[in-house]
């Protein structure tokens, strides 16, 4: 059985091969350059679909905030932390930050138009502390 | 004894300290020799002559908490406690066959373990020197066995070395100390340390150096039996006509350097790593369960604090019933609160604006273990690793053996992800299910062929979607240390902080229960000046 269907399989890809190839479908759109430093680091606690948590405390939504209108906010909470979330700066570059902000400020229904860059993540940016070692 | 003859030798003077003026003495005198360097524990406290009636409530049912809450009532004060969570502990936890875990986000995991195998989520291990901890530990009644720590037989892996194929711990280390007794040896010959040996001292260390790395008397590092007294014979020793051993080849120095093996090594030379190392027999969840039963009928569960006021000369904690959503107040005359900052942050707290600020200027780590249930203990009996770590470059960094029931048969859990760093978010980005196979897939490096095959199910928790602390452990660094940490650990009127962000031991049991330890001393001292 196991060797019937291979050899189906590779039938199958001979013949599709090069029609999969030019296969006329639209292009997969370009993933933003922040969904990926979104999903590495900041789901682990605002979660996939960004509505955050609430336990003994509360981890903050960041679908449809409105606290992420001014960017500023976002670049000194990201550089620097805030409360129980840990500093950035030093394990995320200034561009990895400016695209995960960028990436949030368009998803999960918030749709402020204006782009943050590298430059002004180091313009505004809180500086990584000294001796902040993050591995326990 | 003739001192004056031949000088006293440390154990004298210490004998001698000891018998005049007893252990106090002599244990101070311990420490300015260099002996007896632990964490600061000088036994427990000696708390008497509350006034009666005052009251302390106590927030959180970890171990600063109860042991606040056990410490405080001997002393006479009226205690009561009040935990988020519908079991006592804390980070101090065992997931069990039956439990069930909602982390932040939902998911929910039903733990399918066999009777017996758990995961500890948070620590797993407790070093020799934690001593206050091992001082309650058997106060309690708490059964410790060992804790495996380093393990030569176990298993390395780099993408980096040997084609990506795990190498024996023993093999590794064993030519990484043969090959830099080479090297320094050949330095020596080539008077390349003449400037900061003499003739004499290079040449015992040249001697030092052939009996440390197992070099051949040319001061080489070769396939023989010195060798392979090390790294292991390419035929074992035996009896009989094949009794003679074979001596193994020692691998390339440049794979060895491509290994990593130092860091692997110089993991265990640290002083936390250190043998001897302990574990409660049934998990570290026992030591919660132990001291839960010393402060028994003193614990309110399942209870969300939403306040801490400290007007009109008392403490009134305000809480919400997460079961039946009724809100309450309790009054005391003091607070011992041992709540995470990460969450503490969150909670309106009537104090200080220096203590406020402290409350607010650490933040908290994060890391994920995976625990991997097989249907029987093949490291063991195919590959005689008996506890112990291996260890890999890849985001689980290391899978570790139960050091508990070695030998025997049946299920076992294997923890099989520890994460640091990046892989610590990029796990905890993941449903449980995807982190179990991921850290599967991924641990399948060190045993092929099983690890897979032999798969039952797996229990996870990703720390920074915790309930009940939003994350690990206190971060602190330099900076905050200097600014407000002194804050942090002071009294503040009726209130004090303790746990393991109120220590320098961060991240241990054994600085939660000195935390608190201080902390109780100095609210009782506070409560008898009042």
């Amino acid at each position: 059985m196991r060797f019937v269907l291979l050899a189906v399989t590779l039938t199958l890809g001979l013949i599709a091969g090069p029609a999969l190839a030019q296969k006329p479908a639209k292009p997969a759109p370009t993933p933003h350059p922040g969904a990926e430093v979104y999903q590495n680091i900041c789901q682990a606690c605002h979660m996939a679909n960004a509505m955050g948590g609430e336990g003994a405390g509360r981890i903050p939504a960041l679908a449809k905030n409105g606290a992420l209108e001014a960017a500023a906010y976002p670049i000194m909470v990201v550089t620097g932390g805030k409360g129980a979330m840990p500093w950035f700066r030093g394990l995320l570059t200034d561009q990895q930050i400016a695209d995960v902000i960028n990436y949030v400020r368009t998803n999960f229904g918030n749709k402020y138009k204006d782009k943050v860059t590298p430059a002004l993540v180091a313009e505004l940016g809180v500086p990584a502390p000294k001796g902040g070692n993050r591995e326990q | 004894m003739n001192w004056a003859e031949n000088g006293p030798t440390r154990r004298e003077v210490l004998r001698a300290i000891g018998m005049m003026a007893g252990t106090a003495v002599l244990y101070q005198a311990m420490e300015v020799l260099g002996h007896a360097k632990e964490t600061q524990f000088a036994g427990p406290p000696n708390l008497q002559g509350a006034r009666p009636g005052t009251k302390v409530i106590v927030l959180g049912a970890g171990l600063a908490g109860m042991l606040a809450a056990y410490e405080l009532g001997k002393a006479g004060y009226d205690v009561q406690i009040l935990e988020y969570n519908n079991r006592p502990g804390g980070r101090n936890w065992s997931l069990y066959g039956g439990d069930t875990y909602t982390e932040l986000g939902g998911a929910t995991q039903k733990v399918g373990f066999a009777p017996g195998n758990y995961l500890n989520p948070g620590p797993w291990r407790i070093p020799y020197h934690h001593r206050a901890l091992l001082h309650y530990c058997k106060k309690f009644g708490v059964a410790l066995e060992p804790f495996i720590q380093m393990n030569q037989q176990a298993l390395v892996h780099s993408a980096k070395a040997f084609g990506g194929k795990p190498m024996r711990y023993r093999e590794l280390h064993a030519d990484w100390d043969g090959n830099v007794a080479e090297l320094l040896s050949k330095a020596i010959d080539n008077r390349g340390l003449d400037s900061v040996l003499t003739k004499d001292d290079a040449d015992r260390l040249r001697l030092a150096l052939r009996e440390w790395g197992a070099l051949d008397q040319d001061f080489k590092y070769t396939k023989n039996y010195r060798s392979s007294r090390r790294r292991g014979f390419e035929r074992a020793q035996g009896g009989g006509v094949l009794g003679e051993p074979i001596p193994s080849e020692p691998y390339p120095f440049k794979d060895i350097m491509d290994s990593g093996i130092w860091r692997v090594v110089a993991q265990h030379m640290n002083l936390d790593h250190q043998h001897s190392m302990f574990q409660p027999v049934g998990g570290m969840g026992m030591i919660g369960r132990g001291f839960a039963k010393q402060v028994e009928g003193k614990i309110r569960f399942n209870q969300k604090v939403t306040s801490i006021s400290q007007q009109g000369g008392k403490v009134t904690v305000t809480h919400t019933d997460t079961g039946s959503g009724v809100t309450g107040t309790t009054e005391a005359d003091y607070c011992v609160c041992t709540i995470p900052l990460s969450v503490l942050s969150q909670i309106d707290v009537d104090c200080s604006p220096g203590l406020d600020a402290a409350i607010h200027a650490v933040p908290y780590s994060n890391s994920v273990k995976v625990g991997l249930e097989f249907k029987r203990r093949f490291w063991e009996e195919e590959e005689a690793i008996y506890g112990g770590i291996s260890f890999t470059d890849r985001e689980i960094s290391m899978i570790s053996y139960p050091s508990g029931k070695l030998h025997s048969d049946g299920p076992a859990v294997i923890l099989g992800a520890y994460t640091f760093g990046p892989a610590s978010y990029k796990f905890a980005g993941m449903p449980p299910e995807e982190r179990i196979a991921r850290a599967l897939e991924q641990g399948s490096v060190f045993h092929p062929g099983r690890y897979k095959e032999e798969f039952i199910g797996g229990a996870t928790v990703a720390w920074s979607r915790s309930p009940f602390t939003l994350g690990c452990c206190a971060q602190w660094n330099e900076d905050t240390r200097k600014e407000h940490y002194q804050t942090l650990v002071a009294v503040d009127n009726r209130l004090v902080l303790a746990g393991e962000h109120a220590s320098y031991v961060g991240c241990w049991m054994e600085g939660a229960i000195l935390s608190s330890l201080d902390a109780i001393t100095r609210l009782h001292k506070r409560a008898l000046e009042a």
